[in-house]
């Protein structure tokens, strides 16, 4: 039996055209280590997915466009029927057994997802300005508060991004997609560009 | 002589000298300047020479209108050509030139183009549909490349640009375009009640009008209120202001573009992009764009020289530039009559100021005179006289259409003219506001009745202050706060009549810069132009880089007096986006070099890409083509790569395939819909392959489904496939069988995917350590088993695309690059070698797989292709069952899939050659079908083909001819598709 092969997270694993990080970008850009992340579809307004949530990572289940967390566990709200959860990587299977289990008959899909995306945690004053630069939606203090969550398209890709604090974000996008992602905020975060001063 | 004054200048930096170069004459200007002043200061009239006539032209206007003064500006690859002087700011070290000339500026061999027209009818109104008509052959080899070599201002740049762009998007309740008066006064109403606010100016500073007509506000002088009034905008949190920024469109839904020019004037500045393109979404906009003098249109008005008369009060206060010494003013309106008293003021002598209207008695005439200036009334020009520059003009006596009176000369070195004003109403119009013409005013202005509206029908837009008509600042802001003259109206004058030659309105330009005159104008008058759009084509008009901005009005006016209708009758143009040419840069944003388009990447990318991988686009995807080895080409590589899977084995990412998890109750009656053959038979731990059509029957998709749980599938796609099926799926689910219990996740970025195809493929898998038996009888073709395999978490589905014993193995994305390596350690002393796509492509053809794209192609049934075995005729329904029963598709005579070998074997048909129902020479042949998929194989030493042939199925061994160019032809029989291993025997080891 040869040895357990450790898992990489998406932007630590080899890839070409690796980006050069900017000097000093106007945000921190930090891709993160691997995470356990699980799509879950189901009627969100059931007190059966409502307990499995619960049950798989201890979080509530948010209002539309919204994101809850608590330490590293977060549950983000992707579409009227579609939760994303986040544990720690080595929790996802138990994680998914749990809700599966909790759910019963009630249909339902719960997958261990956790290396389709990339995880960039996005910090400083300035990330809805960055982000602005490509997504259509309003990343303003005004319309973006603390806890907000969108599924929304910038650099060309599928993204999902939330706030967490006033001053730290995330961004997902799939793993895939994730290093043109990475060096499209690498760009977007050039010092010298700031829209405001 | 045009030049700087010793004080004065509100914009002016005069402790900020700056050096730049016209036509590589060096020349000062001060910060602050913008090209055409500090061209100007240097009494730099002749800046330019005309599209079509090559006449002298020069600087007429001070801002977004100007149709002369277009130059190339900037070296290098930044050199950009067509650059309005009047809107370029000046930075030290700029190299300016001007266009349309050889050999110079001042000797220019086009110009007698001017003198050829003036003695044949050519270059006027629809010469081109004229004159070029016959001979018909001359089109090409005469007439087209001699207007290709004359068409067009300026150079092409040639190098690649060096600069970066970017996109911004903002959400507000009012956007405001136009930082003047009305603009200003607007945003304090706005930001005052709590809305968040953009106000928006295209130039690099505040104020518009108020800094140069002299109107006292709250007791302020003009540029004081602007800055009081800037300062405390500045001052509050929901306002947010911007400079440079030009509001370039307005589209429905409250949707707009600024267009910023961030560091135009600071090219090269680290980091910062040369452009940005605000995407703003707002709930209101308020227009309070301004408006743009007209010009009189006289006999030789386009003369350097002329100026509007706004524009050379502008240069006097904003920059502190005389723009001539010997002054006339020729208006039909009051505001003209500040010009003179500024320049008089600034020193000038103002010869006369001539004035079409019998009376000229309100408050500016009175102080004109009363500053002992001219006034001549019913007076106009008659010629302008010089050459590269105004030297005098002929005046006389307005008599209705005639010039009567003695032939007068006035000596003047400048010429300010003023038509009237048109409001900016281009963002109302751009979607959708009505205009109405306001015969006091001659001008049109928005009609308030019929706005743009937004999706709850009411009004999005308004027009404020100049662009709504209204001109006069005491009726734009509440009149106890203006201290200003009161004015008389104007009276609408469209052409200055002339003697002689200049009679016929021939040298009256209307279009400076396209060259259109009102002897144009007329002509397609007479020739029936009685749409105002179709006079537009016709001559040009309005068709240049400024779109008309100063020439519409006066055209159309023209037009209306020829057709003799009123104006109104006669209507404007459409106004489209944008408002002045906005760069490609800023549309393209940060879409270029490496960031033009997301390209996907497996896991495992960067190891292909440092072994040789030259890359093929498939979908998003990029994959390795094949993998070259030091003095291989391309052919020889995959040559080697087919070779080596068939003789000993072969590893392949496959990570790129469609994964599709549909998991639920109902989620075999669902794939039983989607699908053509039956999946809910499928049981656990076993694969099928099978094949989606559209609703027309089309085959669109295939892959295997494999069963991985009582009610959970998971369903592979092609490469470029899975997002487009997915959608297929969701769109199904949530549309019309929203009543299923099913749901769908599209995984294809959960797993990295690697095929291990050969001979020697299970001994690869056992020796890199796997816990599942995968002896034949535990792991049979087409089983799917779970495990772990070299301490990766595994799927393991025995499905054979090659034909080889094959074993494709998911693991989680995260482990992908392990286990590649590890299957490539442990294959080593068994050959294993990686393949690229065309190594892919060989084997499957030689097994006679289909590939979506190739066989198909959007109009091809799986009956077409024979894959009878995938279509169910047990089920009552899948999608495009129905269709597939259609005369059309039923009949005999389609094109069906079959395998092709070439009369010579080592000849490989051409990709995509017709085949022909008999070979003819110099007519159109009839085509019988064509090659879908062609190849040399390597395996069994000789060329293989696809192709879709009519009634292929039934034409086994026929001879059929292929078109391979003119005349040529290749010969190839009718085979079955399966070239190897028809048995079958290879995959089931």
């Amino acid at each position: 039996m040869s040895e357990a092969a450790r898992p990489v997270a998406p932007l630590r694993a080899p890839v070409a055209d690796e980006p050069v990080y900017a000097p000093e970008p106007l945000i921190g850009i930090e891709p993160t280590d691997v995470y356990g992340m699980i799509t879950l579809r189901g009627d969100l307004g059931s007190e059966a997915l409502e307990a499995a949530v619960d049950e798989a990572v201890g979080l509530k289940v948010p209002a539309a466009l919204s994101v809850v967390s608590d330490g590293d566990a977060r549950v983000v709200w992707m579409s009227p029927d579609e939760l994303l959860l986040f544990t720690d990587y080595s929790e996802a299977d138990a994680a998914v057994a749990r809700i599966s289990e909790q759910m019963g008959v009630a249909h339902h899909m719960a997958l261990n997802v956790s290396d389709a995306r990339a995880v960039i945690r996005l910090r400083g004053a300035r990330v809805g300005e960055v982000l602005s630069k490509g997504a259509p939606c309003d990343c303003s203090d005004h319309g973006f508060s603390v806890g907000t969550a969108r599924r929304t398209h910038m650099a060309g890709l599928a993204v999902a991004f939330w706030r967490l604090e006033p001053d730290v974000w995330e961004i997902v996008a799939l793993r895939s997609y994730a290093h043109h992602l990475l060096a499209w905020l690498e760009q977007a975060a050039q010092p010298g560009s700031e829209v405001f001063a | 002589m045009a030049e700087r004054l010793s004080k004065g200048g509100l914009l002016i930096d005069r402790d900020q000298p700056t050096t730049f170069t016209f036509n590589g004459d060096a020349l000062q200007g001060y910060e602050g300047d913008t090209v055409a002043s500090a061209l100007l200061a240097n009494d730099r009239m002749l800046v330019g020479r005309s599209f079509k006539y090559h006449r002298p032209r020069g600087i007429m206007a001070s801002g977004a209108e100007e149709p002369n003064a277009l130059l190339g500006i900037g070296e290098g690859a930044r050199f950009e050509p067509n650059q309005r002087a009047t809107t370029t700011e000046l930075h030290d070290g700029m190299v300016t030139q001007s266009q349309n000339h050889w050999p110079s500026l001042e000797t220019d061999v086009g110009a007698l183009n001017a003198w050829v027209a003036d003695k044949l009818p050519v270059l006027s109104a629809g010469f081109y549909y004229k004159t070029f008509l016959f001979p018909r052959v001359a089109w090409k080899h005469i007439y087209e490349p001699f207007i290709r070599k004359a068409a067009g201002l300026g150079k092409a740049p040639v190098e690649k640009d060096p600069d970066s762009y970017e996109h911004f998007h903002w959400h507000c309740d009012v956007l405001i375009a136009g930082g003047g008066i009305a603009g200003i006064a607007a945003a304090r109403k706005a930001a005052d009640e709590g809305k968040r606010v953009l106000l928006v100016e295209q130039t690099a500073h505040w104020g518009g009008r108020a800094l140069v007509d002299g109107d006292q506000i709250d007791g302020q002088s003009g540029p004081e209120w602007v800055a009081a009034q800037i300062a405390a905008l500045e001052a509050m949190p929901n306002v947010t202001l911007r400079t440079r920024a030009m509001a370039a469109g307005l589209y429905d839904h409250g949707y707009a573009l600024v267009y910023e020019r961030v560091s135009d004037h600071r090219p090269g500045l680290t980091g910062a992009p040369r452009h940005r393109l605000w995407r703003v979404r707002t709930g209101q906009t308020i227009v309070a764009t301004g408006a743009i003098e007209r010009p009189l249109t006289f006999a030789n008005n386009d003369m350097p020289g002329v100026m509007l008369a706004s524009a050379a009060r502008d240069y006097a206060t904003l920059y502190g530039v005389l723009p001539g010494r010997k002054v006339i003013v020729y208006a039909n309106n009051d505001d003209a009559y500040r010009t003179a008293l500024t320049l008089h003021q600034d020193g000038a002598k103002i010869v006369a100021i001539l004035d079409i209207r019998a009376q000229a008695a309100g408050d500016l005439p009175q102080q004109a005179r009363e500053a002992g200036i001219l006034v001549r009334t019913s007076t106009g020009i008659a010629k302008a006289i010089g050459g590269k520059r105004v030297d005098e003009v002929q005046i006389g006596t307005i008599q209705g259409e005639k010039m009567t009176g003695r032939e007068e000369y006035l000596s003047c070195d400048l010429v300010c003219v003023s038509g009237g004003w048109s409001p900016v109403v281009h963002l109302w119009s751009h979607c959708g506001g009505k205009l109405t013409w306001d015969d006091t005013s001659a001008m049109f202005r928005p009609d308030d009745s019929r706005p743009p509206t937004g999706s709850d029908g009411q009004a999005m837009t308004k027009c404020v202050g100049a662009a709504n008509g209204v001109l006069h600042t005491t009726e734009i802001l509440p009149d106890s706060m203006v201290r200003a003259p009161t004015e008389d109206v104007l009276q609408p004058h469209w052409f200055t009549p002339s003697r002689g030659k200049y009679a016929h309105g021939t040298k009256h330009f209307v279009d400076f810069q396209n060259d259109v005159t009102a002897a144009d104008v007329r002509l397609a008058a007479r020739e029936g132009y009685e749409s105002v759009e179709h006079t537009k084509r016709y001559t040009t008009l309005g068709m240049a880089t400024d779109q008309g901005k100063t020439s519409n009005i006066n055209g159309l006016a023209l037009l209306a007096g020829a057709l003799e209708k009123q104006i109104p009758e006669v209507g404007t143009t459409t106004f489209r986006p944008p408002y002045t040419p906005i760069s490609m840069g800023a549309i393209t944003g940060s879409a270029k070099g490496p960031l033009f388009k997301a390209v996907r990447q497996t896991p495992m990318h960067g190891w292909h890409d440092a072994n040789g991988a030259d890359w093929e686009p498939v979908g998003d995807w990029y994959r390795p083509f094949c993998y070259r080895r030091a003095g291989e080409d391309r052919h020889a590589a995959v040559n080697r790569e087919v070779v080596n899977a068939r003789r000993n084995v072969g590893l392949l990412d496959a990570s790129t395939l469609g994964k599709i998890v549909v998991k639920g109750p109902d989620a075999g009656k669902f794939l039983d819909l989607l699908y053509t053959n039956m999946m809910s038979t499928l049981k656990q731990g076993r694969c099928r392959y099978g094949l989606m059509c559209t609703e027309n029957g089309f085959l669109f998709d295939d892959g295997v489904v494999v069963r991985t749980g009582p009610e959970e599938f998971l369903c592979h796609t092609t490469s470029g496939g899975s997002d487009r099926v997915h959608a297929w799926m969701e769109e199904w689910l949530q549309t019309e069988w929203w009543d299923l219990k099913v749901a769908t996740v599209n995984v294809t970025d959960q797993w990295a995917q690697v095929a291990v195809a050969g001979p020697n493929a299970r001994k690869v898998l056992e020796d890199a350590v796997c816990d599942v038996a995968l002896d034949k009888g535990a792991v049979k073709f087409m089983d799917y088993v779970e495990g772990t395999l070299a301490g990766c978490p595994v799927r393991i589905f025995r499905i054979s695309f090659s034909g080889e014993l094959s074993y494709e193995i998911a693991t989680p994305a995260g482990y992908g690059m392990a286990l590649w390596d590890a299957l490539r350690v442990a294959g080593e002393p068994h050959g294993i070698m990686p393949y690229g796509t065309e190594a892919l492509h060989i084997m499957r053809a030689e097994k006679g797989f289909i590939m979506i794209g190739d066989e198909t192609a959007g109009t091809v049934t799986p009956q077409d292709l024979g894959l009878f075995f995938a279509i169910s005729k047990k089920k009552t329904d899948y999608i495009g069952k129905r269709a597939q029963e259609r005369s059309d598709l039923v009949r005999t005579g389609r094109k069906q899939l079959v395998g092709l070998m070439a009369e010579d074997p080592q000849m490989v048909l051409p990709d995509g050659a017709h085949a022909v129902k008999r070979r003819r020479e110099h007519v159109a042949m009839t085509t019988i079908g064509h090659v879908t998929s062609t190849y040399y194989s390597p395996t069994l030493g000789h060329s293989i083909a696809m192709g879709l042939v009519e009634n292929g199925l039934s034409r086994r061994s026929e001879w059929i001819d292929f078109s391979t160019g003119l005349g040529e032809f290749m010969r190839a029989q009718i085979v079955d598709p399966v070239f190897y291993d028809q048995a079958g025997e290879k995959q089931n080891v």
